[in-house]
């Protein structure tokens, strides 16, 4: 545990900037019913209202408090987001390796398929399938997921198979290791440094996709609250020079920005590179 | 070539070229800069070659950079004076000392693969240096390249140049290199290690390319390297580097008759001979047999063609060859690696199934495998307890303390202390590397231990170390060694029988003495003549052998009939070895070779 804090202080200033901004992030989310003082449906005033004492933020198009529902929209949003980029590591990477380790028709077959995935556009795929299946949350989670995972798959084929080809890989085969382990302890330990990266990258992108989806109404359903449908409902508000809507949106980059930080740090500590001064 | 004049006139021959004194470079590492080079002077004649030698961690290829005013990335000159021909390099300018890089002092690297851009053509590249420098046109370089080419006596000279990097051989590609340095016809060449990742015939081709160039055209050079016999065919003067430091600096005579340091005396020691005295075991016992394997990648040709082998117990069998012969196919079909084509492996008469994946764990850990490039062989993410530990549980089921206290033990075998147990590769040094490789191996207690080049990584008197520890194994814990090595002076040192595999095909084997002295056929006569020698003249001699001139500058074809040595070979009938197989003939009981010719006309030969 103290190893663990000591990591954390030896941090550079952005990182620890990115870790306290995530921390804040999840705390929001995870406690949205304590934290937010209106419910997360609840239609309390007239529509747009200002900022005041009583709301906060205003109200959004329906009248419901704003700042509560950027709180829930936390909860839905990073929750969903997260889920959806966990799920794609997991099924794009393991795969990935697989596809690596292997080689031969399962290698070609693996690939075939991500292939003809990519070739689709992701959006138009996304609105293929939620419109054929319905739109709702494990339907949005295994299109994204799927359209997400062909994308780490490519990439942890690619460095795993730098790693495939390794005398030391070599040596756990001729010991007569099981796929398994070659996976887990000779292959993954030394890809995890770029697959760190493009989580950081991917979750972004998937926090914008859902948010893309929602715009287009295909992604969560009203009323739940989520950070891209509410910028698509109050947009109207800019016009009249109130920035509201893209509190939201700021909410969005800055979750970003403060977890592309952290996992620039991590690359930085997992690549060995000294800080040359 | 008016350039060149131009730019060598008003310098008399014995005029210093280059002239360092007291250079200090520091280096970044954890603890913070620290000083690798500490303090070395040097002065170079116009003319002459400078050997530097030294193992790694030596500043030796520092050094070498920096006589060109260069210091690698986390690398600083911090105080000393380097004069290329009156022009103070670490006061000039970036400009000035770009017009003397590659114009006036270039740079012949240790791996020309690496050096190359795989994406050019050779004549291209060739032309680069000389067009960027405004020497010469590009019309004029391309000429000039196929002259030097045509000079250095490469195939094809006119059209070699139109090819790609990966489209020449290895040894090709390095003299190709050694051109390209004279391209702006330079006064000053830094070779660093030009020779150590090449065959011994493919070494001599690339000595007798630079000593040809830097003698006939009155070039000075630096000569980085570890192998002293190397040095000693080409440098008048060389210097003896340790941790930065000067140890010994001499004309090449003295130091190799008579060296004043220490250190030195344990360089030369290291490269010198050491006959093994053969085992003598009287009850012989076949531990791995390979019956006439026939063995090839995909749909490709045979790479193994009818190999038989035999090894016995707590013997050394060495396997030599130049690359391509075959070697370390053979290692991966002994591992199961690739299922052979034909043919059968008996392991302590028991039938080996052809794959890995058929055979039991048991199987599998009697014969364990040490490969050639520790730093690839060891996962960078594992801890030594990981490495070595892994066999223990895995084969022998052992866990916690048990294997703890094992893995210590087999650390001590190994000559290394306890505290290495947490390390991580990188934290470990090249010899300490192969230590732990070696002690993953042994911790399977295995019969048989494949080698596989396990020492041509190696500085010179870290490879004797390890050789010596290998030996002493041996010796305690009655170890067998397939030893795979196309250094035949470790393998005369090592090895019990030695099995000279060329093209695939066995060319002669026998116990080391039948087979080595007098070697019966001529491949293996080559390749015994190729050994560099620690004396002056070795390389003039070895050259004018009839074995040198036909065999030498030749690559390693696999061919469908006749002998396959027939192109190199001084002895070679007309006809009949390109197209008969060669009788396999049997001068003594275990020792066969495969030739046209009797033994005892292939003796006459030699004489």
């Amino acid at each position: 545990m103290s190893n663990i804090l000591k990591i954390i202080f030896s941090a550079p200033l952005s990182a620890k900037f990115g870790m306290l901004v995530v921390l804040i992030y999840s705390i929001v989310a995870i406690f949205a019913p304590f934290i937010a003082p209106y419910g997360e449906r609840e239609i309390l005033g007239r529509a747009f209202e200002l900022w005041s004492d009583k709301y906060l933020l205003g109200t959004d198009n329906l009248g419901r408090d704003m700042l509560s529902r950027m709180i829930f929209g936390a909860r839905n949003t990073i929750g969903l987001a997260l889920s959806i980029t966990i799920l794609a590591f997991l099924l794009g990477s393991l795969t990935g390796m697989i596809a690596a380790a292997l080689g031969g028709w399962v290698d070609q077959i693996l690939s075939r398929i991500v292939d003809v995935l990519m070739s689709i556009p992701s959006l138009i795929f996304a609105l293929l399938i939620l419109s054929i299946f319905g739109t709702s949350v494990p339907y949005l989670i295994a299109t994204i997921t799927v359209i997400d995972a062909t994308r780490v798959y490519r990439l942890a084929r690619a460095t795993a198979m730098n790693v495939v080809v390794m005398d030391y890989v070599e040596v756990a085969r001729v010991r007569g290791e099981k796929l398994g382990w070659v996976i887990r302890k000779e292959i993954l330990p030394n890809i995890t440094a770029p697959l760190l990266a493009e989580f950081g990258l991917r979750f972004c992108f998937v926090f914008l996709f859902i948010s893309a989806l929602s715009f287009l109404g295909l992604g969560l359903q009203p009323p739940a609250a989520d950070w891209g449908s509410m910028v698509r409902d109050n947009a109207t508000l800019i016009t009249f020079e109130d920035m509201t809507p893209l509190l939201p949106a700021g909410a969005i980059a800055l979750l970003t920005i403060a977890i592309n930080f952290i996992v620039d740090w991590m690359l930085h500590k997992s690549s060995g590179l000294k800080d040359v001064s | 070539m008016l350039a060149d004049a131009n730019k060598n006139s008003g310098n008399e021959p014995s005029a210093t070229l280059l002239e360092v004194k007291g250079l200090r470079i520091e280096g970044l590492s954890e603890k913070g800069w620290q000083e690798i080079v500490c303090g070395v002077d040097l002065k170079l004649k116009r003319g002459e070659i400078l050997g530097l030698i030294g193992e790694s961690g030596a500043g030796k290829s520092t050094i070498g950079l920096a006589a060109m005013g260069f210091a690698r990335d986390g690398c600083r000159i911090t105080s000393g004076e380097i004069i290329f021909d009156g022009i103070e390099l670490c006061t000039a300018s970036e400009e000035q000392k770009r017009k003397l890089r590659g114009n006036r002092i270039s740079y012949v690297a240790q791996s020309a693969a690496a050096a190359f851009n795989p994406a050019h053509r050779l004549l291209n590249q060739f032309a680069e240096g000389p067009v960027d420098h405004k020497v010469m046109s590009r019309t004029e370089a391309k000429e000039k390249g196929r002259k030097l080419y045509r000079s250095l006596d490469l195939p094809d000279p006119d059209n070699i140049g139109e090819r790609w990097p990966h489209q020449v051989s290895g040894g090709q590609l390095q003299r190709m290199m050694v051109a390209m340095a004279m391209s702006c016809g330079p006064d000053l060449i830094v070779f660093d290690e030009p020779t150590t990742a090449l065959d011994v015939t493919t070494q001599i081709e690339v000595l007798k390319t630079i000593k040809e160039i830097v003698t006939a055209r009155n070039v000075s050079a630096i000569y980085i390297t570890h192998d002293l016999a190397v040095v000693a065919q080409l440098a008048d003067h060389l210097m003896v580097l340790r941790y930065g430091n000067l140890i010994e600096v001499n004309s090449t005579g003295q130091i190799l008759e008579a060296p004043k340091q220490e250190y030195t005396r344990a360089l030369l020691d290291a490269r010198t001979r050491h006959e093994k005295t053969a085992l003598q075991i009287s009850d012989a016992e076949t531990l791995l047999s390979i019956n006439s394997v026939t063995a090839g990648y995909g749909n490709g040709p045979d790479i193994l063609q009818e190999v038989s082998v035999l090894v016995e117990r707590g013997r050394t069998v060495a396997v030599v060859g130049e690359s391509g012969s075959g070697k370390s196919t053979l290692a991966r079909v002994i591992t199961g690696l690739l299922p052979p084509r034909s043919g059968e492996i008996h392991f302590q008469s028991e039938s080996l199934p052809p794959a890995l994946a058929q055979r039991s764990k048991q199987q599998l850990r009697k014969v364990q495998m040490i490969y050639q490039i520790p730093d690839v062989a060891l996962n960078p993410r594992q801890r030594v307890r990981d490495v070595v530990g892994r066999p223990l549980s895995f084969y022998l089921g052992l866990s916690g303390k048990e294997r703890e206290h094992r893995i210590i033990e087999l650390l001590e075998h190994i000559e290394l202390s306890e505290h290495f147990i947490d390390r991580l590769p990188d934290e470990l040094s090249g010899g300490e590397k192969q230590r732990i490789c070696i002690a993953r191996a042994l911790a399977a207690e295995p019969e048989l231990i494949i080698c596989d080049e396990v020492t041509s990584a190696l500085d010179t008197i870290v490879a004797k170390a390890i050789l010596d520890l290998l030996q002493r194994l041996q010796r305690e814990l009655s170890l067998t060694y397939l030893f795979i090595s196309h250094d035949l002076d470790t393998v005369a040192s090592i090895a019990d029988r030695v099995v000279v595999l060329y093209a695939g095909r066995i060319a002669e084997q026998g116990p080391k003495a039948a087979v080595f002295q007098p070697p019966f056929h001529p491949y293996t006569r080559l390749l015994l003549s190729s050994v560099p020698e620690m004396r002056q003249g070795w390389l003039e001699e070895t050259l004018s052998t009839r074995e040198a001139k036909a065999g030498i500058a030749r690559e390693v074809k696999i061919t469908e009939r006749g002998c396959p040595f027939a192109e190199r070979c001084p002895v070679a009938i007309p006809e009949i070895c390109v197209r008969d197989r060669p009788p396999l003939q049997t001068p003594a009981s275990g020792h066969v070779f495969a030739c046209q010719h009797a033994p005892e006309m292939l003796l006459d030969h030699s004489a």
